[in-house]
This record gives C-alpha cells, structure tokens and sequence, in this order.
C-alpha cells in the first residue's frame, strides 16, 4: 500500500545550522532607531453615589491602574523593539482636565485616555479637533456618543448600554427566558438604559411584560439597621405582577439593584444590575489566559481588576500594538492603521477586538456573570451577522447615525 | 456534547489493515488531563486508553526525558515541574519551575528542560539530573510556545501578549533576535532541516513560517474553512513530519487539523477531529498523529500518510498536552 511505503520512506534531512552571535557571524540586523509615545489619561471628578455594597466601592485609581498595567506591558514588548511609553495622569474638574490636557498635549503626548461625562468628552475633543491627538473613551457607555454626538477624533473602548444590553438579552433568549419584568430606577442614565432594554427585547425577540419604576429614595448607603425596612418594601413593591421569567433590574449606579434578589413577591432570578449581569470584565474570568493578565493586575494595584480598568487597559493595548506594528511614534501612521479595517488586537477575550469603522466602538465579545463567577459570553450561539458575529451587539452599521466616521 | 467522528467502512478495515501489515511498534501516548489532574495512557497498537493516573494540579505541557523513563509535566497550579516513571506513572521529583508553568521543551543533551513561564515573562532553564534552576532569561509578556532547533543550538520562545518569537541562543542564553508575528503566538515549531520556524497566532489566526537563518518571514499562512466562521479558526499545535514535506496545525474551535504542503504552503486539506484542537505529537515511526480535543474530552487519532482520522480515544476531563514514548 502506498501509504506505508511513505511513511517508511520518512527520514529527516540534516539540520543546516543557524548563524547565531555565539557561532562565527554575529547578528547583523540593526538596531531600530529609539521611540518614545506618551500617554495621558483623564479623569474627571464626578458627583456619584457610591454604590450599596461595601464590595463594590470604588478604588481612587480605578481605570488609572488599567493604564499603568498596560503601559507596563506595551514597555515590556517595547523592550525588544526600543519603543518606550509614558504615562501622565490628570485628575481633577473639567477645566483642569482641558488646562492640563492642552499643556501635555503641547509637551507630545498623542494619545489621550478618558474618563469623564457625556459632555465632557465632547468638550475634549472639540478641544483637540485640529491638534494630533487619539482619545479613546474608557469611561462611558452612552450611546450617543458614537451616535448622534459621534467625533471623528473619539473612539470607544468602553462598551454601549446597548451592547451590554444585547448581551444579556442574548443569553436570556438563548435559555428561554424570553418575558421580563422591568424595574427601572430613577436616575437619568437609568431612563437610558431601560432604553437599552427595550430595544434590545424587540431585536432579539423578548418580551417587557411589565415596567415599574422604582423611585423609593434609597437614602444613605449604610443605616445601622435598614435591612428590616428592605424585606418588607421589595416583595411589596413587587406584588401583583404580570407573570414573568426574569426581572430586570436597571439601576445603573447600583444604588438598589442589590436590594432584589431574594426578595421578590414570586421567586425568579434577578438580572441585568445585580444577579446576571453583562460585561466588559470580570475579576473571575481566567479563560483565554486570562489569568496571567489577572495576577499581573493584582500584583501591581493589591485590588481586582473592574471593567473600567480592562477597558482603559485595552486602549494602551491599543497604541502599544499600533506602535509595536509599524514602529515609529509618527501620530498619522498610527491614526492610521488603527482606524483601518486591518486593525485588530488581542485582549483575553479569546477571539481578537476592532473598531467598528462606522463609529468608532471597540468591537468586542461581553461577559454575563453573577458577582463571583463567569456564567456566559456574549454573542450566544445561533445569532448570526453577515459580516462579524460581534456586531450582533450594539449599534451596527444600517442602524447608524454616526456622521464624523462616514466621509 | 462528544461528536463521533466518521468511521466510513473502508477506513475501519485500512485501519485495520494497519496493525495487520505492519504490526506497528506499540509506543505508549501520554496525555494530560487539564481539568482532572490526570495522565491517560494509551496503547498506540490498540488506540485504547490502558491506565489512567493522578497527577499534580492542572497538568498542561507535557515532555519525555530523551531516554524514555521519565515523564515531565508541568502542574500548573502547583506552581511546578513534576517527573513521573514513564513505566508505572510513580511520582519520581518536582523541578523548581517559577509560578503556573505551561509549556517545556528538552534540549536535546537530555540535561536542559526550558520552561515558558506565562506569569513572570521569563523562560526558566533547569537541570532535571540536579533539580537545579541553571537560568532565568526575560522574555516578553506571557511566554508561551517553546520551539527547539533539533541541533539544541537556538531556543525560540513566543510571547503571547508581546505577539514576538524571541530567538534564544543557547550558548549564552541571551536573546539574539524578536520577531513579530500576529496576535497571541502559541507555538513555535522547527523543520528537521532548520530552514523553517513555524508560529502560529492563535487568535490573529495565522501561522508565520520565518527562515531560522535571517529572521525574516516567509510566508503567513491563512485557513479559510467553508461553513465555519473566521474568528473560530484559531491555530495553535504545530507538528512537521521528519522528511520536513507536510505539516499539520491544529485550529483550535474550528474542530480541524489543517495539512499544509510545507513547499508551496498551500492547505491540502483540513481533517475534522474533536472540539478545540489544542496540542499534537507524532508516533515515533511517523504514521500516526495524536491531537488533543479539550472541548469533547477526546484524542483523535490521524492516519499521517492517508490524512485521514481514523479513530477518537475519550480521555479525562480537557485534554491539553501529548507525548508518545520513544519505544
């Protein structure tokens, strides 16, 4: 048979040696000439209620230390490459975060990382329209930001509200669950979220069987007591309604969500802000080697690694690999090829993230999980796209109303 | 969900035909158990699992010593290297190793194990005769794959993060080269020959083939499978055979081992196997080809000349790493 006289025929050539610095000729590739890319990261102070549980407290240098860790990695491959990177940071009002930013942006930075309001961000990047200058918004999920009040000199590595909330909806189609009843808070980004929901329940075939406000004052975080108080207000508030598999509990802040599960009138799971809960990080997630990047972070900050930490990491992620890919520090060629349809980058979500070249959003896989444990990733099975299934979250390009991207 | 895979009736009786001809010799394959903390051992003869045995904590890269008595693991959770008897899976030693230890290779002196450490960006070399640390050599973010020229003389090391081969001289243990390869490299593997290194990029999903000699690359080998979407097609296992003219990369959640003609780098075919195709590793005379599927709990089994899989073995719980024995 032919088969095994092949395989008997098999002998392996000699090996031809290869030229290394210790055998006679030495390494001849030149060094590349040294590069220097400087970062910046904002961060504007915001009015906030803190969050209802003592575990979800946020840390001062929340997305900061996202940053720092990605700056250190982009350096640990700059390394090999004589690339380095530098991080500036500046904290404070609006004005101070516009002041500051003029001045490092004067000094060479290019690439500035974001955490402020809506209207913040569009005030920085008014500010910066003719200048060189990259921002990546790792702190807001508003939807009009890519939309309506999209800019060209703006792109997002922060998720929608409508692709977290896709992703959910995803899962929840996928496991049957398709009638929810929707408690909704009382906070503006609330309303925009709850609008999220219901856009997300139509396209994936859900049902909003009911919606009910909640606009209980939820008052200080810590009373002593207070729980006494709970137990008797949500089944309460819960009586009477339409028969559902899920609620959906929108509170953004996370100023009450916690207050529902295990007290609702009839006994279903609670998701959305507190239960199930979409998104773009997880503290748990070890998949996709997700655990080195996990233990790096924890090394370096003592804490665990939130969304807005991974969000800000990947922006850094973003410039070191543009950098590291065509190597130089020349701001169009970076511009460039990171907005180009051949972008793409690694980033533990074990398939590769892009931009949408219609507004600018990172196109990335999202987590469902319970506080402790990864449950899901979003997109589920069976929900298909013509071009990437990524982009059965959010916003997808018939449905655009970015203008600043489609020239 | 486990998928049988297709047993036509003529490929049953050449599979037979197999151990009939040419009663091939009975080499013993090695394959850890992620997730069970296990070996499975299988009778290469019978392609049937004949013993299974606890190991450390989530066995993941898996060698032999050169003569064929120990088996090497790293147990990654155990923050370690451990040595088994081949013979009868008896805890022997642990090699220091540096934290969550994932990939090795042997030099092939016998003496010097290189092992990819992911959480510390260094390659740690060991002496397995003395159990000592002989090196540490920085690396880029996440070292993984360990490719070793088969005359010992170059180490190239990928790093997942850095997405670098980093070429090591191991002389001098010193970085002589990096080159950059697409998004997370797994693997990088040698020709016999030495004048070829492939990496493949799991999830740039691509496989660089650079020329040893100048660093450059030759070419970059992309899969397109009909019926399965791009982004599932993630190339990690890479194995050549000895006469250097096929290779075979195993593409992860494409449930597939592409066959690529190692001279003109076209795909001659994909072979279907079991679900996220990881590692692979040959039977010493070069007829059979072991895959490990982590998503089915399963080894496939590929007939090398036919390129065809002949047979699914179910092994423990995320099968990763596979060795065969030398006899």
């Amino acid at each position: 048979m032919a088969w095994s006289s092949n395989a008997a025929a098999q002998t392996a050539p000699q090996p031809i040696p290869i030229p290394t610095p210790s055998s006679s000729s030495p390494s001849t590739s030149p060094q590349p000439q040294g590069v220097t890319v400087q970062v910046l990261y904002v961060k504007e102070d915001r009015e906030k209620d803190l969050p209802l549980s003592l575990l979800d407290q946020p840390d001062a240098d929340d997305g900061i230390a996202g940053a720092k860790l990605g700056i250190a990695d982009d350096n640990t491959t700059g390394r090999f490459l004589n690339q380095s990177y530098k991080l500036d940071v500046i904290e404070g009002s609006l004005d101070d975060v516009l002041k500051g930013a003029a001045e490092k942006v004067a000094a060479g930075d290019s690439f500035i990382i974001a955490d402020m309001s809506p209207d913040s961000l569009l005030k920085l990047s008014d500010a910066m329209k003719d200048k060189p200058v990259q921002i990546f918004n790792a702190g807001n999920p508003d939807d009009r930001l890519r939309e309506e009040d999209c800019r060209a000199n703006v792109l997002h590595t922060a998720p929608t509200r409508s692709m977290l909330a896709d992703a959910l909806a995803q899962y929840l189609v996928w496991k049957r669950w398709p009638n929810w009843m929707m408690v909704v808070g009382p906070s503006p980004n609330d309303q925009l979220l709850a609008d999220a929901y219901r856009r997300a329940a139509k396209k994936f075939g859900a049902k909003i069987v009911e919606e009910r406000q909640f606009k209980v004052d939820t008052g200080n975080r810590r009373a002593d007591g207070g729980y006494e108080q709970i137990q008797q207000q949500i089944p309460q508030f819960m009586q009477g309604a339409k028969d559902h598999d899920v609620v959906l509990v929108v509170d953004e802040d996370e100023v009450f969500a916690d207050y529902f599960p295990y007290r609702t009138w009839v006994s279903r799971p609670i998701v959305g802000s507190a239960g199930l809960v979409p998104t773009s990080w997880h503290p748990s997630l070890e998949l996709w080697g997700g655990t080195q990047f996990q233990n790096r972070f924890k090394r370096l900050t003592g804490r665990i690694m939130r969304p807005i930490d991974y969000d800000a990491w990947v922006a850094t992620r973003v410039i070191g690999e543009a950098v590291s890919r065509k190597r130089t520090s020349d701001f169009k060629v970076l511009h460039d090829f990171i907005h180009s349809p051949k972008f793409d980058v690694a980033a533990f979500k074990g398939v590769a993230v892009s931009f949408r070249g219609w507004n600018g959003q990172l196109r990335e896989p999202i987590i469902v999980g319970t506080p402790k444990v990864l449950v899901s990733v979003s997109p589920q099975q069976g929900f298909l796209h013509q071009f990437s299934v990524l982009d059965t979250l959010g916003i997808d390009k018939p449905e655009t109303k970015c203008k600043a991207y489609t020239q | 969900m486990s998928r049988l895979l297709p047993l036509t009736p003529a490929l049953v009786s050449a599979a037979i035909a197999v151990s009939f001809v040419t009663p091939a010799d009975a080499y013993t394959a090695y394959v850890t158990n992620e997730k069970d903390n296990t070996v499975s051992v299988i009778d290469t003869d019978k392609l049937e699992v004949i013993k299974t045995a606890k190991v450390g904590q989530r066995p993941r890269g898996i060698v032999m010593s050169n003569d064929g008595k120990w088996l090497i693991i790293c147990t990654s959770d155990d923050n370690d290297v451990k040595v088994y008897d081949a013979k009868t899976l008896e805890y022997i030693k642990s090699l220091p190793s540096g934290p969550d230890p994932e990939l090795l290779t042997l030099h092939p002196d016998g003496k010097r194990l290189y092992i990819a450490n992911e959480d510390d960006n260094l390659v740690t070399v060991v002496d397995i005769n003395t159990s000592k640390v002989i090196t540490e050599i920085p690396v880029g973010v996440e070292p993984e794959g360990m490719g070793m020229s088969p005359d010992g003389k170059v180490l190239v090391n990928t790093s997942e993060t850095t997405n670098m081969a980093h070429f090591i001289d191991t002389t001098t243990h010193k970085l002589f080269d990096n080159v950059l390869v697409d998004s997370r490299p797994r693997v990088a593997m040698f020709n016999s020959a030495q004048t070829q290194l492939w990496v493949s990029s799991e999830v740039g999903g691509t496989v660089a083939v650079i020329n040893p000699a100048d660093r450059k690359i030759i070419t970059k080998i992309n899969f397109a499978i009909p019926g399965v979407e791009q982004e599932s097609i993630q190339p990690v296992g890479i194995r050549i055979t000895k006469d250097d003219k096929i290779a075979f990369v195993a593409l992860g959640p494409a449930n597939r081992v592409a066959v690529i003609d190692t001279k003109t780098f076209k795909v001659l075919k994909y072979i279907l196997v079991g679900q996220r195709v990881w590692q692979m590793y040959f039977t010493p005379d070069g007829k059979l080809l072991f895959t490990t599927n982590g998503a089915s709990n399963d080894v496939s089994v590929i007939d090398v000349a036919n390129q065809k899989a002949i047979k699914s073995i179910k092994v423990g719980r995320y099968p990763w790493g596979v060795v065969v024995s030398p006899k």
